[in-house]
């Protein structure tokens, strides 16, 4: 097998953690060889977060190089075109259709980009745009959207899909494994 | 049993099986989680001491009280205990000693990317360097044995990668805490000139025999390969190295001080062409071509940031790889958290013209557009100091202009000599003491003022009140930063005094502060869009065709913006 490469891409504090440990242990318990690699410290405050996921028979960085990564699951839209560059000529992008605005846009010193989804559908053949905000919303609360998305992902991985809800229901809360479930459900289900 | 292990975890969990009797840090990213890590284990004493210098004190005593003991900082606060550092070499130790220092080459959260392998060569201590989550684990009880064994502190050095990055780890049983016989022996632990001369010829022996003694150890490891490219790495870059070039020959050194010469002369003679790929500084390159030996290196990088394996493949094989071009798309800079009780004194600050030299925390993000409030960030503790010096270099009547701004935990960290050097020296400073009752950036560490251990347990809280007073401050005050009028008053009073203050701004950190206040919305009716709310900087204050807004799902309902709003446009979500 060769190895998969998965750049997961956000805002910090938008909790890409839990895409990146239900990706680490599902490949861990296929008995593949895995590394992670994450942002600490001051980019988590409302920076731009990336967050490296390999795993395949032997891996020896844990980052994925510029033009590598098979999927950029991306949880806001603008980082998804930012890191767009670390997707290989045939890669998937993933990418949430929610917009928050960095600092200097708020106080406008620069433009959001208004049209980031045709760049991306321009620029790359596989493309997934996924309103997971409003489907938390609708489940009734906002901090799944990030299993909504991760459910997309599953969908067009080759792996089990019980394997990665077992692997979901070990790392949520206990209290919200049911909700998380049901999100993964949602994302699973999409039809593109 | 196999398990998924970030760096730290896996420094910890190394300190676990090693039988460590004690553990010490200042949080710092990106070593923090180590600590945090060794503190789940019940039966390792652990704390966070109030400063790097402190904590490898701690450390030194508990090793010569015959435990074993670890002590885990980021490269700058290994500057601050430089000087127990420098000393414990010449006395050795009883329990081992091992000192785990994490470097952030790229800076992703420092101030500078110093190289702290410097240390090891300038302090005469050996250091070792793994590359994964498996090797930090057994490198720290490798490090744990030599230093019984040699009779030295050892040195792990990590990078932003290695500590920052999960990979598997083989779990083993620990080993008991074993506590050896105290022993007073003045000729090896009082350093006095007389005893230091004999033990810094002990220390010269030491270095000279780890150094030939190292090319046989395990860690230092030839692995035979095309002879026509030579690879000496270490850490994070030989992986990167591995990468790129699967079939060349490699020296994966373990050690990285001192040099194993006798087995970096065998590997040269083998190979056609030989690379040294190390990130930040030169140090094995030099010294590998001191010994006459033609190696490739600085010339073909950077001192500055990280190395990829892109940038390995396009420098060392010439090969140009086709990659999309990066968007030029607007900056996505960190910022105070929606309901951030800094971002009031902030405000505050830059609406009164009041300069500020600043220091190390998330505060330091106030210097950021659009608050733009903070004028300096050196180095931990540094405010203080500095405006003393503004003082003493632009005179009093600028002094009455600024102040200096410093987190509660950095304060204690290092601040304290600062402010009693504004009393000494009859300086007028205002020192503003943002109390948000945590360590906030490293991710909510305890601290002298909290009240509570690392383990979680009940400690007498530091009151910052009296400890300012006994300095010899008179002019104390206590203010909630979201109370902007007081705040406001209270500023111009003390920075208009003739004498020293301080203004000590308590309020609990957003994130810890889990009173659900509603979010606010903006009445459009009563909006003028004047903006004024957006000199804030709340990531939750948005405009969106000429129109503010604010996004619910981001308030935090701190409700700072009503207070600022002219037109009471800000009205609470019921």
């Amino acid at each position: 097998m060769q190895n998969v490469n998965i750049l997961i891409v956000g805002v910090g504090g938008q909790g890409s953690l839990l895409t990146s440990r239900v990706l680490g242990s599902l490949s861990s318990r296929l008995g593949y060889d895995v590394k992670v690699s994450e942002v600490h410290g001051m980019a988590q405050r409302g920076g731009s977060v990336v967050t490296h996921v390999r795993f395949g028979e032997k891996i020896y960085s844990p980052l994925i190089e510029e033009g590598k990564a098979d999927i950029i699951l991306a949880f806001e839209k603008m980082e998804g075109l930012r890191w767009l560059h670390y997707l290989k000529e045939d890669g998937m992008l993933i990418v949430n259709d929610q917009a928050i605005k960095p600092m200097p846009v708020v106080t406008g010193a620069a433009e959001y980009p208004d049209n980031i989804l045709n760049r991306l559908n321009d620029a790359v053949s596989k493309v997934f745009v996924i309103n997971a905000l409003e489907m938390a919303k609708e489940l009734g609360n906002i901090r799944v959207s990030n299993t909504v998305l991760l459910g997309v992902l599953a969908q067009n991985m080759d792996i089990e899909k019980q394997l990665w809800k077992d692997t979901l229901s070990g790392i949520v809360p206990k209290k919200t494994i049911e909700i998380n479930l049901e999100a993964f459900e949602r994302g699973y289900n999409i039809r593109v | 049993m196999r398990e998924l292990m970030l760096g730290n975890q896996a420094v910890a969990r190394g300190a676990y099986e090693a039988g460590v009797a004690v553990a010490t840090a200042y949080p710092g990213t990106p070593s923090t989680e180590i600590t945090e890590f060794i503190a789940k284990y019940d039966e390792i004493y652990t704390e966070w001491s109030p400063n790097e210098k402190v904590a490898l004190e701690v450390a030194i005593g508990a090793s010569m009280a015959g435990g074993r003991a670890i002590v885990s900082m980021k490269h700058v606060g290994l500057n601050v205990a430089a000087d127990p550092l420098f000393t414990v070499s010449y006395t050795g130790i009883t329990g081992g000693l091992v000192i785990v220092v994490a470097d952030d080459p790229g800076m992703h959260s420092s101030q500078n990317e110093q190289d702290s392998r410097f240390y090891a060569r300038a302090a005469h201590i050996p250091m070792l360097e793994p590359a994964d989550s498996q090797e930090a684990k057994a490198y720290i009880k490798l490090a744990f044995e030599l230093s019984e064994k040699y009779d030295t502190p050892f040195i792990v050095r990590l990078t932003t990668r290695v500590s920052h990055s999960q990979s598997m780890v083989e779990i083993d049983k620990p080993q008991p805490i074993s506590i050896k016989e105290y022993e007073k022996r003045p000729q090896k632990n009082v350093m006095m000139p007389a005893m230091a001369k004999a033990r810094h010829i002990v220390v010269e022996q030491r270095m000279k025999d780890i150094a030939q003694d190292s090319c046989r150890f395990e860690i230092n490891e030839i692995q035979e390969g095309d002879p026509k490219v030579g690879i000496i790495a270490s850490g994070i870059v030989y992986q990167y190295a591995r990468e790129v070039f699967p079939k060349a020959s490699f020296l994966k050194l373990g050690m990285v001080h001192p040099l194993p010469k006798d087995l970096i002369l065998e590997f040269a003679s083998q190979v056609d062409k030989l690379y040294v790929l190390e990130e930040l500084e030169p140090i094995m390159e030099e010294q590998i071509r001191s010994w006459g030996i033609q190696v490739i290196g600085k010339d073909l990088f950077s001192v500055q940031g990280e190395y990829t394996a892109n940038m390995l493949e396009r420098a060392i094989k010439g090969t140009d790889i086709d990659v999309r071009v990066a968007e030029e798309l607007p900056n996505r800079p960190p910022v105070l958290c929606p309901g951030c009780p800094h971002r009031a004194v902030f405000y505050n600050l830059k609406k009164m013209k009041i300069m500020a030299t600043g220091d190390i925390g998330c505060y330091t993000l106030g210097a950021l557009s659009p608050l733009e409030a903070i004028d300096t960030c050196v180095c931990m503790g540094a405010s203080i100091g500095m405006a003393h010096g503004f003082e003493k270099a632009r005179g009093r009547n600028f002094s009455k202009k600024m102040v200096g701004v410093i987190g509660d935990s950095t304060f204690i960290h290092s601040g304290i000599g600062g402010l009693i050097d504004v009393v000494y020296n009859k300086g007028i400073s205002t020192i503003l003491i943002l109390d948000n009752s945590i360590t906030a950036m490293t991710g909510h560490q305890d601290n002298p003022a909290t009240g509570l251990t690392i383990k979680g347990e009940i400690a007498p809280a530091l009151d910052l009140v009296a400890l300012v007073k006994a300095i010899g401050i008179d002019n104390v005050q206590v203010v909630d930063p979201f109370n902007l009028m007081e705040s406001e008053a209270i500023l111009k009073e003390e920075t208009q005094r003739d004498e020293p203050s301080v203004i000590i701004y308590k309020r609990p950190c957003a994130l810890l502060d889990k009173r659900q206040a509603s979010p606010l919305m903006i009445n459009k009716e009563k909006c003028t869009s004047c903006g004024l709310c957006l000199r804030l900087g709340c990531p939750a204050i948005q405009k969106q065709d000429d129109a503010m807004f604010i996004d619910d799902s981001l308030c935090n309902g701190c409700g700072l913006c009503k207070q600022v709003c002219r037109f009471n446009a800000m009205e609470r979500v019921d």
